[in-house]
């Protein structure tokens, strides 16, 4: 097995140390329970804890933007959200932050698991990865590509609360590096 | 029932109905355009809000609301034009089974404020029938403005979302929404509860 292959397997660890476990204890402590989401296959592990775990509302949405509108609805009513996407879902967003997430001073959590970059076999995923950070530049919007597991709980702990006292969006974009990403033989 | 005997109605005689009506807080989501517009015009409430864009997620926005309030019923008004745009999201809210969640369409077949293009579905499609298919039992076509208002009455009492749709004429709205985007969704949180003005 390639060293790469197995670092990745690591990084995708079920312990209370794997990127998904930080994530959701992250979303817990910040007390942000309404999850929607659209499916992507990194995403696998941290939708069935969410899931599994009450303290949440995980549900699936057709689009993207409609997570966005939930959770902006849910915002407003004084619950917090978060909207999990893969790239290409992030893609179809570009309207929905400019008319209702920025104007309105909303903030928007989104976590992106990345696909299109180190290792994509889609040429069509690696295409649509390069509008995403274009487009966030673009509104101004605050977007971080994680990519260590050490540097995660920091930078997603840091953005929720910068999202919610600044309000504006913010963007954690999980890359291959930390999820381990989806390869060819998957 | 089908559309086929529903009387023509004006959205804005139809949304004053509507607020008129409301006599505990209830909010109310206006879709993009004229939706809002009449929203706007049957008299500014604190739990009103108005969206400026994002065409077709009046639903999802009230949706929100409703999981956020649970207990505070909810009212979301859209346009056939946008409802087309998002029909994935009545199958999420028929998943969802919100109790508090009220969906009116106000359905002409045309898209009044760019120049009244017919919608695709115009001659084809029935908003009650697709809805009804995504999950949503009680959907409902109004008759006329005096059934209209039975059915508000009936979803206000339900335990789970009801849907209603309102065949109404080619008119433009009454009013026009301030374009003051921060504003509206300060105050709407003000008027839920949320927070305190400064």
């Amino acid at each position: 097995m390639a060293i790469a292959e197995q670092q990745a397997q690591a990084a995708q660890g079920s312990s209370e140390t794997s990127w998904h476990s930080i994530v959701l204890q992250t979303l817990k402590r910040n007390e942000i329970s309404l999850i929607p989401y659209v499916p992507d296959r990194v995403l696998t592990p941290l939708i069935k804890n969410l899931h599994a775990d009450p303290f949440f509302t995980t549900f699936a949405t057709a689009r993207e933007e409609e997570a966005v509108g939930i959770v902006s609805g849910a915002w407003m009513g004084g619950r917090r959200g978060a909207v999990l996407m893969q790239t290409s879902g992030f893609a179809t967003l570009a309207n929905v932050l400019a008319s209702l997430a920025v104007p309105y001073q909303i903030p928007l959590i989104m976590f992106v698991s990345e696909r299109g970059t180190l290792g994509e076999f889609n040429y069509g995923q690696s295409l649509v990865c390069r509008t995403m950070r274009p487009v966030l530049d673009s509104l101004a919007l605050e977007h971080h590509t994680i990519t260590r597991l050490d540097e995660l709980e920091f930078i997603a702990d840091r953005s929720v609360k910068q999202a919610v006292t600044t309000q504006a969006p913010v963007a954690l974009i999980l890359n291959p590096l930390l999820t381990g990403g989806k390869t060819f033989d998957k | 029932m089908t559309t086929r005997n529903t009387k023509v109605m004006n959205r804005f005689d139809v949304t004053t109905r509507l607020i008129a009506k409301l006599k505990h807080e209830e909010a109310v989501v206006g879709g993009i355009g004229n939706t809002n517009f009449d929203l706007w015009a049957a008299g500014h409430r604190p739990q009103n809000f108005y969206m400026l864009g994002s065409m077709g997620l009046a639903f999802p926005i009230a949706l929100g609301v409703a999981l956020a309030q649970p207990d505070r019923r909810v009212f979301a008004l859209e346009g056939d034009g946008s409802l087309l745009m998002q029909l994935g999201a009545l199958s999420t809210i028929a998943s969802l089974k919100p109790k508090n969640l009220i969906m009116i369409v106000m359905d002409n077949g045309i898209y009044q404020i760019t120049g009244s293009q017919p919608t695709p579905a115009a001659h084809v499609a029935d908003i009650v029938g697709i809805a009804a298919a995504s999950g949503l039992a009680r959907s409902s076509w109004a008759a006329d403005e005096e059934d209209f208002e039975r059915l508000v009455d009936e979803a206000m009492a339900a335990a789970e979302p009801s849907l209603i749709a309102v065949r109404i004429d080619d008119k433009p709205g009454v009013g026009t929404t301030r374009r003051d985007p921060v504003q509206i969704r300060e105050r709407f949180m003000h008027g839920l509860g949320v927070r305190e003005p400064l």
